[in-house]
């Protein structure tokens, strides 16, 4: 029930999201990526405890994509971003 | 006759009288009642058997933690079980009734459990029916009607719920003596405060104390400090409110009971409304729950919490007994003694675990007379369904020094837990507080403070000031600044609130003793802890679910720490060493109906979506069926006709005659922009850049591990301008899968995605009199060569504005018309009208799906999983191999998607052409192998097709593309069906139909 800043609407409830998953996977050029490159970049996810770039879409609001550093134990949010944008060099 | 009710004292209008029956027992009680303050003003203690031994049980609490006095409540369907006598209010004509007993709650056939209670230890069930597994099954239907607590209504809930949101500056749990000063404190300051309490009058605590505060008497001052609130325009105060659960981020759940405390159905309000609190600070001002002693014989009606007792006596004016024993390990029990003993009831003795009790109430308990026993233990206690007497020793049990005691009433204290229950599922840490000897909330996880007796405060000055402090602090966080209230001066206080306690968690019983509950809900026993420590059940997590300490449906409000006591003391740790198990939502109980919210089974459940033509389709015959959240035509039924014979009818009338279909729920994605066709071409395998605007393709979507996940009919409406279509229910899965590709990754391309599902409908034309019937309401020129096969044409259609799409899913010559939805019932009845000399049949979805099935073409999601790929399928040729890339390129071209012995989709032709394979049967190779037989494959569609006279289906085997012609057989439950593989096509293979 986290309380999410779009950079769009503003605080909302998590209920109008989608969560998209972890940030800033690189899809690797087919025509040159290995069967162990593209599997890694289809199946392969991180899970880390503590901070965690993710990617977030607002379903239920502007329908629109961003980024959101989040940690997984408090769920604290330290930084929200464009999903054009690569993740703030502070939050690790 | 309530002759256990004083005739004075206490917080009751003794003026009125309400009437209500337990167990069809008439009896009588007074507004402000429990109704267990009412059972007990009655002379009732026996209310209910326990779980697992059908033991006799009695009240024990006075408030939430009860963990015996459950009940059915209602009749009918209004019929709630398990509600706690002790929070549930006398109304008149309340009507409440034991639980787990047969065939009465005095003489319980059950109770035969308590004689063989030494052949069900903790995990008996486990342990026992583990073996043969087969018998499960068996035994499994007795254990479950064995099992539980109270019985589930049968009927539909008649009862109304609602939800609502609120967001507040400061939420205020509990409104007590702390939360209700730092309500006070948040509230002056202007804050946007909510104050919630599980009562119906705030006060909490002070409801039960004999004080005053600045001169007033304490069960007024709560009054006087809600009349300040509700002068506040920004305070809500809200009672019969128990918030439930604390999330992240601060949201917290409430369940406010609307009209519990009223008759069923007197009352047009909701019975609950579930709020959703967002809250910028929270006060923690939950209280503390007392804590029983584990002795033996401790759950016989009649063992009561000390604290328990004395608020019976000072809020309800009754009397628990006659003649009490006090079993104590600190200081409160005395205070609650001395109140049991005002209100009337003869305290003999006082029982104290210490060596040496002393202070001012150990003084004045003993100048009211009462005998202080010290460094004595109740080693034992007589009588069944009421305590008789009890057994007092010395700690090392020595017999000599053994004596008993008669009484009817034994009031226990083990000291307090302050309900730390929000605060640890906020994710604050609990830390041990060795001099309290209880767990006390560390650093909060989030915006929050615990205050008063929650934060182990338990002196009443104590917690008037940290409430004040922590309403002022929280408001101040919030960005209101305001002054601390005073502290009322308190009068007549049990004093600084140290318990001076030593604790005492049970002393190793031997068998003679009989047992010693830790958790009276759930029957575990201190033989329990010491089965599970033999067993190695030492991790506090596991010891929890193999004795099931804990887990009731009070949570063990009572039980956990005594148990994690015992378990520390088996195992040869520390509590801190052994800790706690999570506390989880809810703290307590929360009906299903106040979390489905308003209208718990009816249309506003899930919203339902009807296409324009739905009323002409619900006025002929239309048998409904949901696709997603649509309602769709199954088929129409005639007079007199099955479900099944109007489905052959209406798929034969659409290859003789003329059929219509409303096919308006299939996805419409209109895509703009001058990238719109580059877009295409990556999302699609095929190729849509070389489309002609005025033409349509079929195409197939993939993910990018080369799964198909859709498939549809795409239109080039002009060079930037593409319809998109897609499945029913895959429609706003594709249009996010769109937007992701756009928005994450392409967001180079210029490209405009909006659905216009519903903006268009859409009617399908079938059969060959199709071109007979449209051509007459057009003038367009439909002839083949004007108007080929997967082509499109702006036209006018009986007057209205639209688009025809020579395109069909049905194999036959056929028309798709598109018309804005507001015209869409006018056309359907247009067509209806003209098609009349052609004995024009509307088909609905299933006629739909026995001419696709009859042609071969797939339905994504029926006849694909999410593992099949466009090979699978055998639609090679919608692969591009030129495409340098697009979405599921690289994805097909792994290892796993090149293997040769994947599903593939193939046909079936069952040896006798009348059977119907059942969709979703297995496909094993050989007919009469012995078990286990391998799984070749699944049948994905399959139907009785009039056209081609036999049954057909449609299947994914493993490498099924090279088995043609391949017996294979479908091992039932009753019977194996032979079955041929065949190509995948059973009807006008090479589609003269289609394009004729």
């Amino acid at each position: 029930m986290m309380l999410i800043p779009c950079p769009w609407c503003g605080d909302r409830i998590d209920a109008e999201f989608t969560c998209g998953g972890e940030a800033h996977i690189v899809r690797p050029d087919p025509a040159t990526a290995s069967d162990a490159e593209w599997a890694d970049y289809l199946f392969m996810r991180e899970n880390p405890k503590g901070l965690h770039h993710e990617r977030w879409f607002h379903a239920h609001g502007c329908r629109r994509w961003f980024h959101m550093t989040r940690d997984t134990v408090s769920h604290r949010i330290v930084a929200v971003y464009a999903i054009t944008e690569s993740a703030p060099e502070a939050t690790g | 006759m309530q002759s256990w009710r004083n005739s004075t004292g206490g917080i009751i209008d003794r003026s009125r009288h309400l009437s209500f029956t337990f167990d069809g027992r008439r009896l009588s009680g007074h507004p402000g009642d429990t109704l267990a303050s009412a059972l007990l003003a009655n002379g009732v203690h026996l209310v209910g058997r326990s779980f697992k031994y059908h033991r006799p049980r009695g009240i024990v609490g006075s408030g939430v933690e009860e963990p015996n006095a459950l009940v059915r409540l209602g009749e009918g369907g209004f019929v709630e079980p398990n509600a706690r006598a002790t929070t549930t209010e006398l109304f008149d004509g309340l009507v409440a009734s034991s639980q787990n007993r047969w065939p009465s709650l005095a003489f319980d056939v059950g109770a035969l459990n308590s004689v063989a209670s030494g052949l069900i230890p903790a995990g008996f069930y486990y342990k026992t029916f583990m073996w043969p597994a087969k018998a499960w099954t068996f035994y499994e239907r007795f254990i479950r009607r064995a099992a539980g607590l109270g019985q589930a209504p049968e009927e539909p809930d008649p009862d109304v719920y609602e939800k609502r949101f609120a967001h507040c500056d400061v939420l205020v749990v509990g409104a007590g003596p702390a939360g209700l000063q730092a309500a006070r404190a948040a509230g002056r300051s202007g804050a946007r405060v909510i104050v919630a309490d599980e009562q119906a009058v705030p006060g909490g605590s002070l409801l039960a104390e004999h004080v005053t505060l600045d001169g007033v008497a304490g069960q007024e001052w709560p009054e006087s400090v809600s009349k300040e609130l509700a002068g506040m325009s920004d305070v809500t105060m809200l009672t019969r409110t128990t918030v439930a659960g604390y999330y992240n981020h601060n949201f917290l759940v409430a369940v406010e009971r609307v009209t519990d405390h009223l008759p069923a159905g007197e009352s047009a309000l909701p019975r609950q409304r579930l709020w959703k609190i967002r809250a910028r600070q929270v006060v923690l001002a939950t209280g503390a729950i007392e804590r029983p002693l584990v002795f033996p014989g401790n759950d016989r009606p009649g063992v009561m919490l000390a604290g328990a007792v004395r608020a019976f006596a000072n809020r309800w004016g009754v009397r628990c007994g006659a003649r009490a024993v006090v079993f104590a390990n600190n200081d409160s029990a005395y205070r609650s003694a001395i109140d049991a003993a005002d209100s009337g009831i003869h305290v003999t003795t006082i029982v104290d675990c210490r060596a040496e009790p002393r202070g001012r109430l150990v003084e004045e308990a003993q100048s009211r007379g009462i005998d202080v026993m010290a460094g004595r233990v109740i080693s034992g206690v007589e009588g069944r369904k009421r305590v008789r007497g009890v057994a007092i020793s010395t700690m090392d049990d020595s017999a000599s020094a053994a004596v008993t005691k008669e009484c009817d009433l034994v009031m226990m204290s083990g000291g307090w837990n302050p309900t730390v229950h929000l605060a640890s599922q906020s994710g604050t840490r609990l830390a041990w507080d060795e001099s309290r000897a209880t767990f006390i909330p560390g650093d909060a996880a989030s915006c929050q403070t615990s205050a008063g007796a929650a934060a182990g405060s338990f002196g009443l000055a104590q917690c008037l000031r940290s409430g004040a402090l922590a309403g002022t602090e929280a408001a101040a966080q919030a960005g209101f600044d305001g002054e601390t209230p005073a502290v009322p001066e308190v009068d007549g206080d049990t004093g600084d609130g140290a318990l001076d306690l030593e604790p005492f968690w049970h002393r190793p019983a031997s068998p003679r003793d009989g047992k010693a509950f830790h958790d009276l809900q759930n029957d575990v026993t201190t033989a329990d802890v010491a089965l599970a420590t033999r067993e190695n059940y030492v991790s506090v997590e596991h010891f929890k679910r193999y004795t099931t300490t804990g887990m009731g449906t009070d949570q063990g409000k009572t039980s956990n720490v005594n148990g994690i006591a015992i378990l520390a003391d088996h195992v040869g740790s520390s509590i801190p060493g052994v800790g706690h198990t999570t506390f989880r939502p809810f703290y307590t109980p929360v009906s299903i109906g106040a979390l489905a919210g308003i209208d718990t089974g009816g249309e506003l459940y899930d919203p339902v979506r009807r296409t324009p033509m739905h009323a002409w389709h619900a006025g002929n015959g239309a048998h409904f069926e949901d696709v997603g959240q649509w309602k769709r035509p199954y088929c129409y039924l005639r007079e007199g006709e099955s479900v099944d014979e109007a489905v052959q009818r209406e798929t034969l009338a659409a290859r003789t005659g003329v059929g219509i279909l409303d096919a308006s729920t299939l996805g419409k994605i209109d895509v703009q922009g001058k990238d719109a066709a580059a877009f295409l071409d990556r999302i699609y395998t095929g190729t849509f850049s070389t489309l002609a605007p005025g033409r349509c393709r079929y195409g197939l979507m993939c993910h990018d591990d080369g799964m198909v996940f859709d498939d549809g009919v795409t239109a080039r409406i002009a060079d930037n301008r593409f319809l998109v279509s897609t499945t029913t229910g895959g429609a706003a899965a594709v249009l996010s899968w769109f937007e992701e590709w756009l928005q994450t990754e392409w967001w180079d391309l210029d490209v405009h995605v909006t659905s216009v599902t519903t903006q268009w409908a859409a009617i399908a034309v079938a059969g060959p009199k199709s071109r007979d019937l449209v051509s007459g309401l057009t003038t367009t020129d439909l002839s083949p060569d004007a108007f080929p096969f997967m082509t499109w044409r702006d036209a006018d259609i009986a007057g209205i504005p639209g688009r025809i799409f020579r395109i069909s899913f049905s194999g036959e010559t056929g028309y798709e018309l598109h018309v804005p939805a507001s015209y869409a019932l006018a056309l359907w009845q247009i067509l209806m009208m003209a098609g009349e000399r052609h004995a024009i049949t509307p088909y609905g979805t299933e006629a739909m799906h026995v001419l696709r099935a009859e042609k071969g073409f797939i339905i994504v999601g029926q006849d694909t999983d999410g593992t099949t790929t466009p090979h699978d399928l055998g639609m090679s040729w919608l692969v591009s191999k030129k495409k340098p890339d697009f979405l599921g390129k690289r994805g097909l071209a792994r290892p796993d998607t090149l293997r040769e012995d994947r599903k593939q989709l193939v046909g079936l032709l069952t040896e006798d052409p009348r059977e119907v394979i059942p969709e979703g049967a297995h496909v094993s190779p050989e007919p009469g192998a012995k078990p286990p037989v391998p799984m070749e494959g699944w049948v994905s569609s399959s139907y009785m097709s009039p056209n081609c006279g036999h049954s057909i289906a449609l299947a994914l085997i493993r490498r099924g593309h090279d088995r043609m012609g391949e017996s294979v057989a479908i091992p039932l439950e009753e019977r194996t069906i032979r079955a041929r593989i065949v190509k995948p096509v059973f009807f006008d293979e090479e589609g003269a139909r289609l394009r004729g």
